[in-house]
């Protein structure tokens, strides 16, 4: 079949950074996943992906088919139904829907589309990060041209399925990229997540039936349906489904993003991918997906990158974008930055996240400078403990705690020099 | 009902709760911010978790919000347990990092939800050790005072005045951990119900502005169970008196009446207790311009020479004095000789109201049954302005069926934030017709906005609708007939449709909602009927019969009166200057019994000091028809006495019998002579009751410095004030009830109190169950029931308003501040009170060239204003509008009249 690469992602993107016009995306075979969709049952559609296992791209691995069956159907369900992509990248260190976004716009129109017509949505969204404006650019004038073509609209491709498909900009703030925040934010409301249950899947957008998924997500579904859900399971060389952008940022000879099979071990990311260390820098470890995910040491490295493997060892793939840390890093440092951020992106709504991340990045930042006290680190400690997953009312915080928690295991030795020697020992030592 | 366990103990919750409610319910203390028993639950603060277990064998189980976990048969949770406890403890840390520890200048203090529940949950020693954040405050006007500094980010405040309330200019700023709350500019807060954020908000960020200018602590302050009197809903109320003065109004949960609210009227109107036009002794006037305070023996002595001997008196009595007094004025004059004081026909619409609500079979809803109804419809009535909690009940009642759709998807009812993205704003029947904009307006699916008569014409077309043996309007224009139609049909669907009028506008419009209420009823469905009356006793007067002050004035210019008595009324509120000075003249004496001085009580020979409601007992009955006790907060200085009380003695004086005791004989004897009021008596327990045998004390049991008080007087301690007429004591010794069981018939619980709750949170323990009425009984019995009987429907429908060349049709329009007679004398209402103004169609007022705040002159009824235009949106052309505020002279409306500008009036 044509179109059917290795790399469904980003096979056929071109050379000079340009995004594919619909011309030539149709010329490497693009929507004609789409026009079999058309041609397929809505549930046929939804157990194709389901089988495919193709697993939320966001970072949370919910298998996807699975996520879009609990959609209520056929004459009874309440309407107007929606289908939002998430295009609200904030995760710290992670680049990858980016990357589609201003490259291969079409991909993701396709997918949303099919998307739509699984769960019968009339109305979609792009909810997209506000300081990708370039993206916007190229996903607004991608998506007149699937107007043009009768892509998107009434009656599509005279199938009579209609769907309007829409770009809204975020106003900027990482819990946007929380489904239900998002959902508020998009209402117009303050983006401050919802209780589940009620899903989105039933009482998302304005109260209706609402499916979010992840923009690398939705990039899969149109080869998964044209190349079938076996041919997509084989792309991986793991249980999921699929090939996953892998990015790497840090002291890394080729920092960048890779289309690889699900499963790719971190070190060949690393080692073959990203060229390893940069001369003169060390590895130190790694947070393997974005700034939520427990650190990876050396040891660590040979786990295999897909939702299992990674959160068997300890940690999670989360979005698959690594940030490498090297020797001259000081951890207590990086991980005041991190906590920092998540303190700042704090929507102020649960007591624990507002109040405990705040005081978490203080008291690094105290240990930072060198006015670190020794009862610190139990509290850094406890807040691992009681910012943790059901205590908090959304999964920031406890992503927050990620690799907090593990840093304290860690770098131990580093928490108690710098508390006992008041201040930054190798700043000391480099002079 | 469930079966859940709570640290091993099996316990019986109700269905349809979060564990939260359930164990609040059955007596366990577990401390919430977020969670409010009108609200519900949204999982913000985190403050309740508990461990949840699986079964019997699961010994790791996991921390759950209590507040946001449905109660599911066989649930087994600890509250005890280590981890949960240390969570709890840990979420008073955070909220405290920043928290001022201000509490010994916090107004909150000493009933401040988060010192309970810091208490509760244990956490006691400081960690945090870096800086606090800081914000700026607001001034939001008289009423409310922003501490922000203070705030714990449980966005009650918000949810309360926004999603519940429907308030617009309060809004959350900011995120992280400088969330903010406040207006987006400093302000008065635009909520008729902006003084509830005082309740609601669990520290001190929002507190009483009023109780600040004369602060006392609450365990100082002396209270006694109270029913407000600023409107005809009698919503109960707690105020709160020391060292003479007033301080404060608080909300007093009734479940069947105001529930946990009140509005900023009836909070904020109280000032008048303690105002300087009070009267404190009685006065002599014998010449115009001469006065003297007299003692009491003295001027009973001399009211009785008025009175007897043969003299022909007559009375005034008042829709705002208590039905003991008007019935003691009754006795004194005679039936034949008892007047209300009430205009013609605001005299009459409330008999016809009356007539209705018994000779038919809809019911009259308590307020809280108002919340309850699943379709509404209003005729003729600004509900937010004469019957504002009405109003908020009535936003309840606009949610019903849209949460009830949701819940039927699944949501728990209690989970507000669901429900909140399950209905979005779906409008649900709720149907308006009035003579203007109403704020209730944004809560309607539909809206007609249009004069007295056509209002009464909807409401018999609809009527007409749902049973064809009702009246049909004649020549009703297709877009109203359809509008009828479709109210109709929402009218039928509903499970418990209201119908919401009042005596604001015309006899047609009050028949016209009888015709709908019955025509619902001849179908088969029970339809409440709600009548907005105007005073806290309008009711009770209607009840006792008389005639009106147009048959008062007519009768007296026939002559062979020598003495007029009026009661707790002041006429020139009533009737035009002129009729009520001719009317005055007619007398040889003017006997004016009042607590605050009026133009009545200046045109007076004889005033006697009658008690302002906190300083004594009556029984008023509200417009659902339930009476309902107050009692005495204080014991006033000077002579001050109930009106039944001066009336007694001086009939005692005056030979016509003996002064009655105490309140229980006054109830006697009017029960049986007017069989109406015979249950009255029952609307509070008589005053021999006893608790464990002692009276119930009305002053907390940490009431400071009883002994000290007077000492400045004398060292010795004088005794407290006895009280004849409750089973109340004027101390702090006495039965404390604690809600822990044991507690007097709620109308005696002076305050909610109950050991390790403070705030008036404390209502938890009173209820039969979280959010129940309270245990034994909510206070208040019904005087009014529904006739079985169909009775026959209003035939006369009036014909389409037509507008007339040159002249206006004028109606009144009321005012949440300022229309009512006593809130206009509390200097933080007084702020608020509008200008007078008269209201004109923009069209109509284009065409006499009259801009807002253009002078146009106004003549109907003999009377001749100047004031300025205001533009009211949806008044209809042809209509004019006149505000019912002190200032404006009084006219019988609706009635013709012409407006011009003024030079053309003058010519």
């Amino acid at each position: 079949m044509e179109g059917l690469t290795e790399k469904p992602l980003t096979g056929h993107l071109k050379p000079d950074g340009e995004a594919l016009d619909i011309s030539e995306y149709e010329g490497y075979g693009g929507y004609e996943g789409l026009r079999k969709a058309l041609r397929m049952g809505h549930s046929e559609i939804q157990k194709e992906v389901k089988e495919a296992n193709l697993r939320g791209r966001g970072g949370a691995g919910f298998n996807t088919g699975l996520k879009w069956s609990f959609v209520p159907m056929g004459k009874d369900a309440p309407r107007p139904k929606y289908l939002v992509a998430n295009a609200d990248e904030m995760e710290p260190g992670t680049f990858k829907d980016r990357f589609l976004l201003e490259r291969n716009p079409h991909l993701i129109i396709e997918g949303m589309i099919i998307a739509s017509f699984a769960i019968e949505a009339e109305t979609a969204f792009v909810f997209l990060r506000w300081e990708y404006t370039l993206a916007a650019k190229r996903m607004r004038r991608a998506i007149a041209e699937a107007y043009e073509r009768g892509y998107l609209g009434r009656n599509m491709l005279g199938s009579g399925f209609n769907l309007d498909l829409r770009v809204h900009v975020s106003a900027g703030r990482y819990i946007c990229g929380e489904e239900t925040a998002l959902l508020n934010a998009l209402e117009g409301r303050r983006a401050v997540p919802r209780s589940k249950p009620p899903f989105p899947q039933t009482s998302g957008l304005w109260g209706r039936p609402t499916v979010v998924n992840n923009v690398e997500t939705l990039s899969n579904v149109p080869h998964i349906i044209t190349g079938g859900a076996e041919w997509y399971r084989k792309l991986s060389r793991s249980g999921d489904g699929g090939t996953k952008l892998f990015g790497v940022s840090g002291r890394v000879k080729r920092p960048g993003l890779w289309e690889l099979p699900m499963g790719t071990t971190a070190r060949e990311i690393l080692e073959e991918h990203a060229g390893g260390m940069a001369d003169g820098f060390s590895f130190r470890c790694l947070i393997p997906g974005g700034a939520s995910t427990e650190f990876i040491c050396e040891e660590g490295l040979d786990v295999k990158m897909d939702f299992d493997s990674v959160q068997k060892a300890g940690s999670r793939l989360g979005t698959g974008t690594m940030i490498v840390l090297d020797h001259t890093v000081c951890p207590i440092a990086a991980l005041h930055n991190l906590e920092r951020f998540f303190a700042e992106e704090s929507c102020g709504w649960c007591t624990p996240c507002r109040e405990g991340l705040p005081w978490v990045a203080r008291l690094l930042g105290a240990i930072e400078d060198g006015e670190g006290e020794p009862g610190d680190i139990e509290t850094l400690r406890e807040h691992t403990r009681s910012l943790w997953v059901g205590k908090t009312y959304c999964a920031l915080a406890p992503g927050a705690m990620e690799p907090l928690k593990s840093g304290l295991a860690i770098f131990r030795e580093d928490f108690e020099r710098h508390i006992r020697e008041k201040g930054c020992p190798s700043k000391r030592e480099r002079g | 009902m469930p079966k859940i366990y709570v640290d091993g103990k099996e316990c019986e919750a109700a269905e349809g709760q979060n564990l939260l409610e359930a164990c609040l319910g059955l007596g366990f203390d577990l401390p919430y911010f977020c969670w409010h028993p009108a609200m519900r639950s949204v999982g913000a603060c985190r403050q309740c978790a508990v461990k949840e277990f699986k079964d019997e064998n699961d010994a790791r189980g996991r921390i759950v919000m209590a507040c946001m976990t449905p109660v599911t048969e066989g649930a087994r949770i600890s509250i005890d347990d280590p981890e949960a406890r240390a969570f709890r403890a840990g979420v008073i840390e955070w909220l405290m990092a920043s928290h001022p520890h201000d509490c010994p200048v916090c107004d909150e203090g000493g009933e401040c939800h988060l010192q309970d529940m810091t208490v509760m949950a244990g956490h006691v020693y400081r960690r945090h050790r870096f800086g606090k954040r800081t914000y700026r405050n607001q001034d939001l006007g008289p009423f409310v005072n922003h501490e922000m500094n203070r705030c714990i980010q449980c966005y009650r405040c918000v949810r309360f005045y926004c999603d519940y309330a429907g308030g617009r200019d309060l809004s959350v700023f900011a995120s992280r951990d400088s969330v903010y709350f406040g207006r987006s500019e400093d302000g008065t807060l635009e909520s008729e119900f902006s003084g509830n954020l005082v309740e609601v908000c669990p520290t001190g960020v929002f507190t009483d502005k009023t109780l600040k200018k004369h602060y006392t602590r609450k365990w100082d302050l002396q209270a006694a169970p109270s029913i407000c009197v600023h409107c005809g809903l009698g919503c109960n109320t707690t105020p709160g008196e020391r060292y003479g003065r007033l301080r404060r109004i608080r909300n007093r949960y009734n479940g069947s009446v105001n529930g946990y609210f009140l509005c900023d009227r009836g909070r904020f109107g109280y000032e008048f207790v303690n105002g300087d036009k009070r009267i404190r002794r009685p006065v002599l006037r014998e010449r115009p311009g001469e006065e003297e305070q007299i003692d009491a023996g003295e001027a009973i002595r001399r009211a009785s020479l008025m009175l007897g001997d043969g003299k022909r008196v007559m009375a005034i009595g008042s829709p705002r004095a208590s039905l003991e007094s008007n019935f003691a004025l009754r006795e004194l004059a005679g039936p034949e000789n008892f007047f209300s004081g009430l205009p013609d026909n605001e005299h009459k619409l409330l008999r016809l109201v009356l007539d209705i609500l018994k000779g038919g079979p809809a019911r009259s809803p308590s307020l809280s049954e108002v919340g309850r109804a699943d379709a509404v419809l209003i005729l003729g009535e600004d509900v937010t302005n004469t019957a504002p909690v009405e109003a908020l009940m009535l936003r309840q009642a606009a949610r019903k069926r849209p949460v009830e759709k949701a819940v039927s998807r699944k949501i728990p009812e209690w989970d507000a934030s669901a429900i909140k993205t399950a209905i979005q704003n779906e409008k649900e029947p709720f149907h308006v017709a009035a003579p203007f904009a109403t704020k209730l307006d944004e809560a309607a699916k539909a809206v007609y906005h249009a004069p007295p008569e056509d209002i009464a014409r909807l409401g018999n077309a609809i009527a007409h609708e749902l049973d064809r043996d009702a009246p049909s309007p004649e020549g009703l224009e297709g877009r109203i007939a359809q509008l009828a139609k479709d109210i109709a049909e929402d009218l039928k669907d509903a499970k418990s449709p209201i119908i919401v009028s009042g005596v604001s506008l015309s006899e047609a419009v009050v028949k016209a909602a009888a015709n709908v209420a019955w025509a619902l009823e001849a179908i088969g469905k029970k339809a409440a009927l709600s009548y907005i009356v105007p005073e806290c006793n309008s009711t009770g007067l209607a009840l006792m019969g008389g005639k009106s002050l147009d048959d008062a004035l007519k009768a007296a210019a026939h002559g062979g009166f020598d003495t007029l008595v009026i009661l707790e009324n002041d006429l020139f509120t009533r009737a035009g200057k002129e009729e009520v000075e001719v009317f005055f003249e007619c007398f040889e004496n003017i006997i004016a019994i009042d607590h605050t001085a009026t133009r009545t009580t200046s045109a007076a020979g004889l005033v006697f000091p009658a008690a302002a409601f906190a300083e004594g007992t009556g029984t008023l009955v509200n417009s659902e028809g339930r009476a309902q006790r107050f009692f005495k907060v204080f014991d006033p200085e000077g002579d001050i006495a109930e009106g039944w009380r001066w009336l007694g003695r001086i009939m005692e004086e005056s030979g016509a019998g003996t002064a009655w005791s105490n309140i229980d004989e006054v109830l006697e004897s009017m029960a049986s002579e007017v069989p109406e009021l015979q249950e009255a008596i029952d609307a509070a327990p008589s005053a021999g009751l006893r608790m464990a045998g002692q009276k119930v004390a009305r002053a907390p049991q940490r009431f400071s410095g009883r002994t000290a008080i007077h000492a400045g007087r004398s060292v010795i301690e004088p005794r407290p004030p006895e009280d004849p007429d409750s089973p109340l004591s004027f101390s702090m010794e006495g039965f404390q009830p604690k809600g822990l069981g044991k507690e007097p018939p709620p109308e005696l619980i002076p305050q909610f109190w109950s050991p390790g709750w403070n705030s008036p949170q404390a209502v938890i323990r009173f209820q039969d169950g979280t959010n129940g009425g309270l245990r034994g009984n909510d206070p208040g019995v019904r005087l009014i029931n529904p006739a079985e009987a169909m009775p026959g429907y209003f035939r006369e429908v009036p014909g389409p308003f037509r507008p007339r060349k040159g002249e206006w049709l004028v109606i009144p329009v009321y005012h949440i501040f300022g229309s009512e007679e006593l809130n206009a004398l509390s200097p933080p209402v007084a702020g608020l009170i509008p200008r007078p103004y008269i209201g004109l169609n923009p069209e109509d007022a284009v065409k006499l060239e009259a801009p807002p705040g253009e002078e146009v002159a106004l003549k109907a009824g003999g009377l001749h204003l100047k004031l300025p235009a205001r533009h009211m949106p949806g008044l209809p052309e042809g209509v004019a509008a006149l505000p019912v505020l002190p200032g404006v002279e009084r006219l019988r409306l609706p009635q013709w009249g012409v407006v011009a500008r003024p030079k053309e009036s003058a010519a």
